[in-house]
């Protein structure tokens, strides 16, 4: 409860530094008149950015033309400052109508035509206002409390009967990310996943980028696969975890598993990680590790009893990392741990990620996902894996915020741990 | 060309006074003096007249001191009269008039839609085939774009910045399609430079003859009517091949308006292209 309270008091910090954003619009001769010039001039005088949206030429000097221009400035009393301004010049803003709100007439489920979100920042217009949309996530609806003043994302499961939901898309606009413009840390890099990208400058990029979510108050999550584990990178996101540098993790009950086989067997199904070959009876590993986890009724049970004393997941306990199991339909077992109710690991996992920064998604195309599907546009999401094509998966179900990075995983958390923790040490000495 | 004499709207000024102030000019307490204020209204249609110019009368209305400026009843585009609407609500009582008149006339009335302000050929003057527009203290820019859509002809909105000249017709006066006198101190560099790339022959006013009045002249012919006490721009019209009246008055000068903003050239100014091309549309 404490994190819902946290969650609700620095809202409005992260909007101050959104700023405020609107759209205008400018039609007829604007081009050789300089018109469109001045205004987009006045703009940047009065210190705020523009982005054209849309342009179209007149094809003779008789054919008007037509700009439509977002424009962004870093308070609302500025915003409306330049607006003011640039009507005398002609332009006129887009959007003038409030939001229209439809009460859902079944539950769980929106009414028609409702507004489908996007993981972008959006702002609603209620009684002439433009209030932001709070719990930004793609894939949702609109819940507006006109009264209140409040709006916030809603998935179709928790519509209750009644819920006024927004609907059509008058007085909805979105704020889309500024594209970074310095050439460091996210500015360098881009969405196109490639493995052909200097490996030394995507990793110190990840690390400057864990280092700023730090050092900003917000938590880094890693959404990992079990190949962190069957590759022998287990000590380094354990590492990772001790030196305070991933605050919740999401996973499967595969990870989870592997992860104590490991520390109770020291394979990973079956393996040796010491070794690379595999035990007599090792496949059997996985499936007593999760029995005896369920003998005791918990991991937390498990490392504070002692039976587990290494790993990702002991050190998740130890270090009170905010961890959430999902499972799936193959799962073995699964650990008690592992949330087998998809609707409600979504929720928990939805909970968790209000404060998240900075996403890791290593070696796992399924929660990557999941988790993508979460969080909205502002987070930073790099996605690790072997394989481009689960690269780009990400990226292309929305995500559009993700870097890609196709390398092997055990020498980029190694090399990520090495980074890192050498930053501490030497913050120490 | 239409070797039909030129015509031109006037309203004498019976009624004429400062009774407002709606531009830095204006003074209530310097009024007009009635007798001078008529003298030189006269010298200037005698004028007009000697140059074969049909003079068209408007019945002067008491209450409405500013009647006189016709060339703010509205804009003429071929047999189209797009009427006033005026900013200040002291002179909206001048639409009526000029709007009978112009239906009497045979022109097609036009109204700017509602919640628009545009102040006619006192703001909007064709060079060429491009109508040349001030906007920010009496028209405003959307009114323009809407009179460039409804002719459909190219319109080149700029701003004002100067209050003194608060009317484009105070800064701004084309004497042939491809020419024009201006003052430079009357806009901002986008407007300058507007200015600067589509009309060939740019006359320059300096700001001591400008603040004369002298951007608010009237071109009959090869003949410009200009507020005396700017000999420097009567010498650069002269070597343009253009010969001066200078006028007195300063009568006028007090309610901040001029020659031109005392005359409406009603079949379509020297510099307009369409009134060479299509001489028969003036009605």
């Amino acid at each position: 409860m404490a994190s819902e309270d946290e969650t609700k008091t620095k809202k409005p910090e992260a909007r101050a530094i959104a700023g405020a954003a609107d759209e205008i619009e400018v039609r007829g001769h604007i081009v050789d008149s300089l018109l469109l010039p001045k205004i987009l001039d006045r703009i940047l005088q009065m210190g705020g950015t523009f982005e054209i949206h849309e342009c179209r030429i007149g094809v003779k000097r008789t054919d008007p033309s037509y700009a439509r221009i977002g424009i962004r400035a870093e308070s609302p009393e500025l915003l409306a400052e330049i607006l003011g301004d640039l009507v005398e010049h002609g332009a006129s803003p887009v959007n003038l109508e409030d939001a229209r709100v439809a009460a859902a007439d079944v539950a769980s489920a929106f009414p028609e035509d409702f507004y489908s979100t996007t993981n972008q920042r959006t702002q609603v217009r209620s009684k002439g206002l433009w209030i932001d949309v709070e719990d930004q996530e793609m894939d949702c609806g609109i819940a507006l409390d006109v009264e209140a003043g409040r709006a916030r994302c809603i998935p179709m499961v928790h519509v209750t009967l009644g819920t006024p939901i927004v609907v059509g898309h008058a007085g909805v606009r979105v704020i889309p990310e500024e594209r970074p413009r310095e050439t460091s840390l996210f500015g360098f890099m881009n969405s196109n996943v490639s493995s052909e990208k200097p490996k030394a400058v995507s990793l110190q990029s990840v690390a400057d980028g864990i280092r700023a979510t730090r050092a900003a108050g917000k938590k880094v999550l890693l959404v990992g696969g079990p190949a962190i584990v069957h590759t022998g990178s287990a000590p380094h996101v354990a590492r990772l975890i001790r030196e305070g540098w991933i605050q919740t993790l999401f996973a499967g009950n595969a990870l989870a598993t592997h992860d104590v086989e490991q520390s109770l067997y020291g394979t990973s199904l079956g393996v040796s990680i010491a070794k690379g070959e595999s035990i007599e009876h090792g496949h059997e590993h996985h499936l007593r590790a999760i029995n005896t986890i369920r003998r005791l009724g918990s991991l937390k049970a498990a490392v504070e009893k002692g039976v587990v004393t290494s790993g990702i997941m002991y050190e998740c306990v130890k270090n009170g990392t905010d961890f959430v199991l999902a499972g799936s339909i193959r799962d073995d077992g699964p650990l008690p741990d592992v949330i087998t109710d998809v609707l409600e690991a979504q929720d928990r996992m939805r909970a968790a990620s209000r404060e998240v920064g900075f996403a890791l998604c290593i070696a796992t195309a399924l929660h990557s996902i999941a988790t993508g599907n979460l969080l909205p546009a502002w987070v930073k999401v790099v996605c690790v894996d072997i394989n481009p094509a689960t690269v780009t998966k990400l990226a292309d179900r929305g995500s559009f915020q993700t870097i890609g990075i196709v390398t092997d995983v055990e020498p980029f958390l190694r090399s990520l741990a090495v980074e890192l923790t050498a930053d501490r040490e030497a913050a120490g000495r | 060309m239409t070797d039909a004499a030129p015509r031109i709207l006037m309203c004498p000024p019976d009624h004429f006074g400062i009774e407002y102030e709606i531009n830095p000019w204006m003074n209530v307490r310097q009024g007009a003096d009635p007798a001078r204020a008529s003298a030189q209204w006269l010298a200037l249609e005698a004028t007009l007249l000697d140059l074969g110019v049909e003079v068209d009368r408007l019945a002067p209305a008491p209450g409405l001191p500013d009647l006189v400026f016709t060339a703010n009843a509205g804009l003429v585009h071929r047999r189209t009269f797009i009427v006033s609407r005026f900013r200040f609500g002291v002179r909206q009582g001048e639409t009526p008039h000029f709007e009978a008149w112009a239906r009497g006339r045979g022109f097609e009335v036009v109204s700017p839609p509602e919640g628009m302000n545009f102040e006619g050929a006192g703001d909007a003057l064709f060079c060429g085939e491009t109508l040349f527009a001030g906007y920010r203290f009496r028209s405003d820019v959307r009114s323009h774009q809407w009179v460039g859509e409804r002719l459909g002809v190219e319109v080149l909105p700029m701003e004002l910045v100067d209050p003194r000249y608060y009317h484009l017709d105070t800064c701004f006066c084309p004497i042939a399609p491809d020419a024009a006198l201006y003052y430079p101190g009357a806009f901002d560099e986008y407007g300058r430079s507007v200015i600067r790339a589509r009309i060939p022959t740019l006359i320059e006013v300096r700001a001591e003859e400008a603040q004369s009045f002298s951007c608010n002249a009237v071109v009959v012919g090869r003949t410009v009517m200009l507020n005396r006490g700017a000999p420097r721009l009567a010498e650069d019209l002269e070597r343009l091949g253009y010969a001066t009246r200078p006028l007195d008055l300063s009568e006028f000068i007090k309610s901040g308006g001029s020659a031109k903003c005392l005359t409406l050239r009603i079949d379509g100014e020297e510099a307009a292209a369409w009134k060479a091309g299509g001489a028969g549309g003036s009605p």
